[in-house]
């Protein structure tokens, strides 16, 4: 059993990527990232950490230089948040393309305009479609365990691909938290050394990169399509590696008090946490309530949420992102199609809040249980709606 | 010393790194350029390319070019994927987990990934010290694009998006100094090159692979293409842009200027510009007003140099 200690969620993060022994840091400061780096920074100039710490100009060049870092068979890590995270957008297909394991922590942020630096998930829903593994930590505990399992995942001969950890940007980065740390004999038993397959090397060389006409590019995007659906039963995998040694189980879809619920929250990340609390209250008031969590965005897992919703009647989903003029919350909307034509099919509800930073309290949970179960009575339309807003 | 430019010749390794067989245009004088850096670079190496017609040319999936590691990413960053590597070699010999054997590392662009797009990347990889080689493919404009402006096109050239017209000489501006900008970054070293003096150019790539930090080399790439000129006369073209003063052949270590190859009397700028269908339209007046900015420039570069 590792030390239980109080430790803010983004020296965690740190620690997590020290624990793993990375080779290179390449990042640029954004809040609410900036801890995460700093620490990295000071580890390494204080002799805790061996690695070169590249402070890069921008996020650009921050996931550029993790690309050549990782193609030369360096265990590489990064951080970024909002808008570094946009700034990085067309790198971080190329690192899922050519299947470079990087794992980059995101204190997920809002998007400009206006400014807003605090938490919200936009950013983590525009690079969806990337290419990247993206896990989705609810609290200090999960952002210290998935960083480490990233890196096992990420460097996983049958996956070789990069890893994204999501934390909600203040919610989660800037709380102090008591968190069980990773022993580093268990580390060093969970986490083999990495050995890139093919890295550039002058002995033996290789050519990345090359581009590829459209007499071939197809071919190449389903390789990527094909490997990527398939690493989820590697990332459960290595849940359960990661359960033996630390004893601590994750899943693609977590449950909480599920049994018999005819209502089911559904949310990402520290929303959970808040909104466990609600389902607390509304059980002890006699209510038929639970709460389902998904921890995996990428690959999305169907099977998974599928099971979950089994016996649900109402499923709302809460997001804390607005797909403007689209379809409401992508969350929602990705589980709508996902469940799409399923038997006993579930309403679906979509809410949108706790949007750049805006506090979600337990009683707003509770009020939307109550307006959908309204709304199942009369009959309304499942549409998505934003709460706690004003105007 | 008259004859050692064919003695030379027989220094020079035979084996080709940037083997035959690309898709590069007839009379490239990039093409040329990379076979002959790639002699003086040698195997211990690591490339990273930056989009443009080398990365083109020489890597349809699932054909190559290159018998060196290589890498292309995107067009803006090879300079931050160069920084990569380097740390990365740096920390895995460090940590003994790959022999230390001084792998140099070499990033390559066109002049558009490198004085415009991918400046910052650049900027930020000479700042911080890096210890790499980095190579300008300057052929003044965009031409794997087909022929755009950048900001390495000099004034009066007619490109597609700096057209001469009725109202228009073709490109407005002078071409931005990049080595400049390279120099007050304080690296160790910095030159311009060109393939029509192959021995001056592999003797600085040389230097450049071996003075420890970063080195910028900006090579004069003429390109037939864009430049509209006979496919068999890039050779010479080159020639005329270093005796007209044009592009003049200069090597700046550690701050000091020295012109490496010096003209006594320069060519009359009609003499490089005249056989370019880029500079077809422009008047006596423009020609005498380039006349005049390269007599300058060649002033204040010997100034320098002194």
């Amino acid at each position: 059993m590792g030390k239980k200690i109080g430790i803010e969620v983004s020296m965690a993060i740190s620690e997590a990527a020290k624990l793993a022994d990375v080779d290179v840091v390449a990042a640029y400061p954004i809040t609410p990232q900036t801890h995460i780096v700093e620490e990295l920074a000071r580890m390494v100039a204080d002799g805790d950490l061996d690695a070169e710490y590249i402070p890069v100009e921008s996020e650009h060049s921050a996931m550029s230089a993790c690309l050549g870092s990782s193609a030369a068979g360096a265990r590489t890590f990064t951080a970024t948040a909002g808008q570094g995270l946009e700034l990085m957008h067309e790198v971080l297909y190329v690192a899922s393309a050519m299947r470079l394991p990087i794992v980059m922590a995101v204190a997920n942020r809002a998007l400009s305009a206006p400014l807003n630096v605090w938490g919200d998930q936009s950013d983590m829903m525009a690079v969806r479609d990337t290419g990247w593994i993206q896990m989705i930590c609810e609290n200090g505990q999960e952002a210290l365990d998935s960083t480490l399992i990233a890196f096992r995942v990420a460097e996983h001969p049958e996956v070789l691909l990069p890893v994204m950890v999501h934390c909600d940007g203040f919610y989660l980065t800037h709380v102090v938290e008591p968190i069980e740390m990773l022993e580093k004999a268990n580390v060093t038993k969970f986490l083999p050394p990495f050995k890139y397959p093919l890295p550039l090397d002058a002995d033996k060389p290789v050519t990345m990169g090359a581009f590829a006409p459209p007499v071939i590019y197809s071919e190449t995007r389903k390789a990527q399509e094909v490997n990527l659906r398939k690493s989820k039963a590697i990332i459960t995998q290595v849940w359960d590696e990661f359960h033996k040694v630390f004893g601590r189980k994750y899943r693609a879809v977590e449950k909480y008090k599920m049994d018999g619920a005819k209502t089911a929250l559904l949310t990402l990340g520290s929303f959970g946490e808040t909104a466990m609390t609600a389902v607390d209250n509304l059980q002890a008031a006699g209510q038929n309530v639970g709460l389902l969590k998904l921890r995996l965005w990428r690959p999305f897992p169907f099977e998974e949420l599928k099971a979950a919703v089994k016996g649900v009647e109402n499923l709302i989903v809460v997001d804390r992102c607005l797909s403007t003029g689209g379809p409401g919350g992508p969350a929602y909307s990705e589980i709508r199609s996902a469940l799409y034509g399923e038997p006993n099919q579930p309403r679906i509800f979509g809410y949108i809040g706790g949007l750049g930073g805006r506090d979600v309290m337990v009683s707003e949970f509770e009020n939307i249980i109550r307006q959908v179960e309204t709304k199942v009575k009369t009959g309304a339309a499942q549409e998505f709606e934003l709460f706690g807003v004003r105007g | 010393m008259k004859n050692y430019n064919v003695y030379a010749a027989r220094l020079t390794p035979s084996a080709e790194n940037f083997s035959p067989g690309h898709r590069a245009c007839v009379g490239c004088g990039e093409t040329l350029a990379v076979r002959l850096a790639c002699k003086a670079i040698g195997n211990n190496v690591i490339i990273s390319n930056a989009t443009g017609c080398m990365e083109i040319v020489s890597t349809p999936l699932p054909s190559t070019a290159w018998r060196v590691p290589w890498i292309h990413t995107l067009f803006e960053n090879t300079a931050a994927v160069a920084s990569g590597v380097d740390s990365a070699l740096k920390a895995l010999a460090r940590k003994g987990k790959i022999p230390d054997r001084g792998t140099k590392v070499v990033a390559m662009g066109g002049d558009g990934a490198t004085f415009d797009i991918g400046l910052q990347a650049l900027s930020g990889a000479m700042e911080r010290g890096h210890d790499f080689l980095y190579l300008c493919w300057d052929n003044e404009a965009y031409m794997n694009t087909g022929i755009q402006r950048s900001s390495a096109t000099p004034f009066g050239a007619h490109t597609t998006t700096s057209p001469s017209g009725k109202k228009s000489y073709g490109q407005h501006n002078q071409k931005k100094n990049m080595p400049a900008i390279a120099v007050a970054h304080n690296i160790p070293y910095v030159a311009t090159a060109s393939p029509s003096y192959p021995f001056d150019m592999m003797a600085k790539v040389k230097k450049g692979m071996e003075m420890p930090g970063p080195a910028y080399i900006q090579v004069l790439s003429v390109c037939p293409t864009g430049w509209r000129t006979q496919v068999d006369q890039s050779v010479i073209m080159g020639r005329l842009a270093v005796e007209t003063g044009v592009f003049p052949l200069y090597e700046v270590v550690n701050g000091k200027y020295r012109i490496t190859h010096e003209v006594e009397k320069l060519r009359p700028v009609q003499d490089y510009l005249k056989p370019q269908g880029r500079f077809r339209h422009l008047t006596p007046d423009a020609i005498s007003q380039i006349q005049e900015k390269v007599k300058e420039d060649y002033a204040a570069l010997k100034e320098k140099a002194a």
